[in-house]
């Protein structure tokens, strides 16, 4: 909403010296958004005078015509003497009043004026057009005052160019639809400022007469509560839309579309009232205010044809709908440039069914922003009076004898409020007078008993509908400054829960393993999980951002690859990057959740059945890497990144997650996006929770990304919650130390050979650590030799040597037994 | 007591001429003094103190002494000796120290080397700032509640009095979920991705009872093309708390500590009035913030509101008993604001080097 502060001072008695920045202030106070406020006055700077042309000498030497003119500036100049001015437009006489800047002024855009030669002559200031001046003109050339206009050489001009107002540009929040109006705002700031304001929605005006202005039945009255109309005739068709009327619509925003139309907006404007303008001659026959039938068509004033909705309202004629109700008119009963007969509708009209109406036909027209919000039903006999005069005051034409006002009112609802019911929310002692006092100045009848409220809100207020909405306008009123600062005291709390501790704990240790971490979109376009060789059928976004990135991650690589890739076009080799988060796994079978109200809790048995439908997101740690996990320096050479450093980062994460490792596998597996080869399966106590290991070369292709890159993910939600962690046992005896070289088939994975060695060496075995990996032409490409250090330690005693061979043998045996191993060197 | 039968040299027993010891220990001493290194003592120690050293062969000597010149030359020869032994000794423990040191220099290093071998990691400053606002919460006896991001319409807006009708829910840009099977006839999923924080008040309060004190800090969604003031993809911290009593004063006083905890201890927050269909009153608020980089000043930092009693209602709690207040930020402006960030797309697209600026924890 974007109003000049001369049209709300009309009702509101504003101090005289109101500044930009107090209007600001006020407004945001009220708790209305302040967009923008503009202050013409200060727009152009220095002397912009009204002058008089005095002389006007072609000069012809020029590519093109140029004037030299002198123009009567009164005692602007300090002379008296008349002005000197170069100009190059032509739309003006001697003897027109045009408005002059004189040098030293400052136009819009920091365009200084002076004193300067220019096509041969000597300029002392400029001959101002309205853009010139930062006004919207449509035309071109210089401003020529109109003769009516009463002001001498001299005057200043902004006043009589309209460069005297301060525009306010506002947003109005969905519950305050009566700001939306000349008339909300005005009494808004006579809240704020404690002045005088007068409603020109209370304004007297007819009520029904005997005959109806024009024969109208409303057959949905739920639909339509209201509906007056009045006609004005003989109207002068030719009959223009005085200027003061059309700069205000052109600060609104509002296009001027001639004068009956003009005004219909321009009592919107003011009163918040949204009306139509039928031309009474393209009616034909009596009017009928329904339902839409479904498939109904209508071409609305847009040109659109539009199909319409069981649920639209039309007003319809013999012929058909030739209007949709509350958001748009139709072509053929609207006024046009010759019509002389004009019938003025205002009417009352469902919130909701606008609110659909406007959101099926996407339509959200500025009145069917103020039906949506709430529009006083008691405006449509001031709105249709205010309409009535303009035209016939502007348009001529004789005001209707006849007025219609067809008025379904609901009951007044009265909202009983305990006395102390503000002071208990806010925390300010209010007393029951004051909150009398303040409702009643928000407009509300109010009755006053000595420990309650009774409130019947005015007609301009349906969002007032219970208590909180009032106790809302008490400390609003009041000032949100007066309510004091005091920190409540919760009940004890059990801190962070496990869960939410783990997710600190994993991040934590993938940063301090080099890894960084990055929040990335969880969009994906079908072909990247494709190419991942992911399943496509995941969380769909009906309206997503991007098309090509319609589905939820089911996985939180494609998105973390996409940022490694970033990464390396930027010129980074070495990366380590690591991702938290939720991706989205639905149950394409658990159908759309049921519909629940909000009277109350759900019934548990709907909520459990809504739920159900809410695909499973659990919590997914993964991490990427790629170029040098250590780098190369002066020390010696690097590493390369390999699936060793992935597989690794699944071991941090899940000691980080305090799962002991004894619970952890690892085992080879294939699985996209992975390199067959060079993937592992990580884990849990015999429970798969992600994969590790290198990515498939193909993948690595297709996503461009560095070659050998390598990837782990792991299903956190997944991993069990540690219990309480025992204390360790160890023995302060020495140990003994063994190792042994097995060779046996490459194909035994070094995870098995270790399983057997510790369960074959007993209880004396303390740890086993794999220390070399050997292969060689005499061993043979099917055969490797795994070396491994044992430490053998008993709890109670010092092991004999005997002992700790016999614990050794046990343990040998069993892999010899199962894969075939043997001593190496024995 | 053994005797020696070698034949008597007039020679030899001239050594235990107590002038001739003398003249041993000195030139042992100056020869001890010349050694200057350990090999060069070594040598020197064999000369001096060795089986044919001057002191070893006059105390052989002694032997051939009648019986009553014994003691006298066996005092001698042994105060000869421990001279020489004392200066050899002295001698050891100066190159000793000397060698210790030319070792320590030999082994000199530059260790002004950089040593980048494993780069930096670092966690993204939206986590830590997040878990920063939770543990102050937490400090104060908060729990911090969580909730899904595709979220049932019913709780992203119905539950919190956002009807199907209001005005609110088409300026909330929300993204909606496809329907999973169109050949059902649904054309609507029921599902969105949620555009606030607030669905996890609902399921707090669905699952709890009061009192209940929770923050919510969660990554949320709205419509918005990327650029550097938004991002359809941000987080929010909310707060909830449902309690007997519960005041606007007390939503103040949060905020106010929340403020100061964050800003300093000047910070402080202004309110404006203001609609959530979730809250009323309801209110937008200012925090002053002197340490802003462009100086000090009143910064729009989120929303607040005393829950609105049909919230309360279609949770199931009775708003004649309880009260409660909610208020929520973005974490993505509050980091923009309180560390001088420019641009949200730095936070978006993963670079390393804005990540690390902010190491393991922000400040």
């Amino acid at each position: 909403m974007k109003v000049g502060l001369s049209w709300l001072r009309e009702y509101v008695d504003l101090p005289a010296d109101l500044s930009a920045a107090d209007l600001d202030l006020a407004l945001n106070n009220l708790g209305i958004e302040v967009e923008e406020i503009h202050d013409q006055r200060h727009s152009v700077q220095g002397s912009l005078v009204v002058g008089k042309v005095l002389t006007i000498e072609e000069l012809t030497e020029f590519k093109k015509p140029i004037r030299f003119c002198t123009v009567d500036v009164g005692q602007a100049n300090g002379t008296g003497a008349p002005q000197e001015i170069v100009c190059g437009a032509r739309n003006f006489a001697e003897g027109d009043l045009v408005v002059v800047i004189l040098p030293g002024g400052v136009l819009p855009g920091g365009f200084a004026i002076g004193a300067r030669k220019t096509y041969g002559k000597n300029s002392h200031g400029m001959i101002c057009s309205a853009a010139e001046l930062g006004l919207s003109g449509d035309h071109d050339g210089i401003i020529i005052l109109p003769t009516s206009v009463e002001a001498v050489p001299g005057d200043d001009a902004r006043g009589v160019v309209g460069l005297d107002d301060i525009e306010v540009h506002v947003s109005v929040t969905p519950d305050r639809g009566y700001q939306m109006s000349v008339r909300g705002l005005a009494r808004e700031l006579a809240h704020a400022f404690k002045v005088p304001f007068r409603d020109p929605g209370i304004a007297p005006a007819p009520g029904a007469t005997a005959t109806p202005a024009w024969p109208v039945t409303v057959l949905d009255t739920a639909g339509c509560d209201r509906f007056a109309a009045r006609q004005v005739r003989g109207v002068d068709p030719a009959a223009p839309t005085p200027s003061w009327m059309a700069k205000r619509l052109l600060t609104a925003g509002v296009r001027t579309l001639g004068l009956a139309i003009d005004i219909t907006n321009y009592v919107m404007l003011e009163l918040g009232q949204p009306m139509h303008a039928f031309d009474a001659d393209r009616i034909a026959g009596g009017l009928v205010v329904r339902r839409a039938t479904e498939g109904e068509k209508l071409t609305t004033l847009d040109g659109q044809a539009r199909v319409l909705s069981a649920e639209d309202m039309v007003i319809c004629d013999e012929t058909g709908p030739v209007s949709l109700a509350a958001v748009m008119g139709g072509q053929t009963s609207e006024v046009v440039d010759g019509t002389t007969n004009v019938l003025f509708e205002a009417a009352h009209w469902d919130p909701t069914m606008v609110g659909r109406t406007a959101r099926r036909h996407k339509l959200f027209s500025e009145a069917a922003k103020r039906w949506e919000r709430g529009v006083d039903r008691q405006l449509c006999l001031v709105a249709i009076e205010r309409a009535v005069s303009l035209l016939v005051e502007h348009g001529g034409g004789q005001a209707g004898a006849d007025v219609l006002d067809i008025d379904h009112a609901p009951d007044p609802v009265m909202i009983s409020m305990p006395g102390d019911r503000a002071s208990r929310l806010i925390g300010v002692d209010y007393s029951v007078d004051r909150v009398g006092d303040l409702l009643t100045e928000v407009g509300c009848d109010t009755a006053v008993y000595d420990d309650h409220v009774d409130v019947i809100p005015p007609s301009w207020r349906p969002d007032l509908r219970e208590t909180a909405d009032l106790v809302e306008e008490v400390v609003r009123l009041d000032g949100f400054d007066n309510v004091p600062s005091t920190l409540p005291v919760a009940p004890p709390g059990n801190g962070l829960t496990p869960s939410q501790r783990r997710k600190r704990t994993v991040g934590r240790a993938l940063a301090e393993q080099g890894y960084v971490e990055v929040l990335s979109y969880p969009f994906v376009s079908a072909s990247v999980l494709a190419t991942l060789g992911l399943p496509t059928d995941t969380v769909k976004l009906a309206n997503p951002l991007s098309d090509e990135e319609p589905l939820m991650r089911t996985s939180l690589l494609p998105p973390l690859l996409a940022a490694l890739r970033r990464n390396v076009g930027r010129g980074q080799r070495d990366l380590a990057l690591y991702e938290q988060g939720l991706v989205f796994l639905p149950d394409l079978s658990a159908g759309i959740p049921p519909v629940m109200g909000v009277a109350g809790k759900p019934d548990p048995a709907l909520w459990e059945k809504a739920n159900a439908s809410v695909p499973t997101q659990p919590w997914h740690v993964a991490a990427v890497l790629c170029g040098e996990f250590e780098r190369s320096g002066w020390w010696g050479a690097g590493r390369a990144a390999s699936w060793s450093d992935a597989v690794q980062a699944a071991r941090d994460v899940l000691s980080a997650a305090a799962v002991p490792a004894a619970s952890v596998t690892i085992s080879a597996a294939e699985k996209a996006p992975w390199h067959p080869g060079r993937c592992a399966a990580i884990s849990v106590d015999g429970v798969v929770v992600g994969h590790a290991g290198e990515l498939h070369p193909a993948v690595c292709t297709a996503l461009d990304l560095p070659k050998r890159t390598c990837a782990m993910e792991l299903d956190l939600d997944a991993v069990p919650l540690p219990g309480t962690t025992p204390a360790p046992v160890f023995s302060t005896y020495p140990p003994a130390l063994i190792d042994v070289a097995l060779v046996l088939p490459a194909s035994v994975p070094a995870a098995q050979v270790e399983a057997a060695l510790t369960e074959g060496a007993g209880p004396l075995l303390e740890s086993v650590r794999l220390f070399d990996v050997y292969t060689s032409e005499q061993l043979g490409a099917e055969q490797r030799s795994l070396a491994y250090k044992l430490t053998f330690r008993a709890p109670d005693r010092t092991l004999t040597v005997e002992e700790a061979v016999a614990a050794r043998d046990a343990a040998v045996a069993v892999t010899a037994e199962r894969f075939g191993a043997v001593l190496r060197g024995a | 007591m053994t005797y020696r039968h070698d034949p008597y040299d007039p020679k030899q027993v001239a050594m235990l001429d107590p002038a001739a010891l003398d003249d041993a220990v000195a030139a042992a001493a100056e020869a001890f003094a010349q050694a200057s290194d350990l090999d060069a003592l070594a040598v020197q120690k064999a000369a001096h103190l060795g089986d044919r050293s001057a002191v070893s062969l006059a105390r052989r000597e002694i032997g051939a002494l009648p019986p009553a010149a014994k003691a006298d030359a066996g005092k001698h020869v042994n105060q000869a000796r421990t001279a020489v032994q004392a200066a050899y000794d002295e001698r050891l423990a100066v190159l000793e120290v000397e060698q210790a040191q030319r070792v320590l220099a030999t082994e000199r290093v530059d260790v002004t080397l950089p040593w980048d071998r494993r780069p930096r990691g670092a966690r993204h400053p939206l986590t830590t700032l997040m878990e920063r606002v939770g543990d102050l919460f937490v400090g104060m006896g908060y729990e911090i509640a969580e909730g899904p991001e595709v979220e049932l319409e019913w709780a992203n807006f119905d539950a919190l009095n956002i009807s199907p009708d209001h005005p609110a829910r088409g300026l909330m840009d929300t993204f909606w979920v496809a329907a999973a099977d169109s050949s059902t006839g649904a054309t609507e999923s029921g599902l969105v991705l949620r555009t606030h924080t607030s669905p996890v008040q609902a399921r707090t309060m669905l699952t709890r009872q009061p009192p209940i004190y929770v923050v919510v800090p969660g990554r949320v969604y709205r419509t918005d093309e990327l650029d550097a003031t938004h991002s359809p993809v941000f987080h929010q911290v909310e707060g909830l708390v449902v309690d007997k009593g519960i005041t606007m004063a007390h939503l103040k006083g949060t905020l106010d500590h929340f403020a100061r905890a964050m800003f300093g201890p000047d910070a402080r927050t202004r309110w404006r009035p203001h609609y959530f269909p979730f809250t009323e009153p309801s209110a937008e608020f200012d925090v002053w913030f002197a340490e802003h980089r462009d100086g000090p000043r009143w910064v729009e930092w989120g929303g607040c509101g005393m829950v609105n009693p049909n919230v309360l209602r279609a949770c199931g709690i009775d708003p004649n008993e309880y009260s409660g207040f909610a208020f929520g930020m973005g974490i993505e402006r509050t980091l923009m604001f309180r560390n001088g960030l420019s641009d949200m797309r730095e936070m978006i697209e993963g670079d390393v080097r804005f990540t690390r600026a902010f190491g393991m924890e922000v400040h």
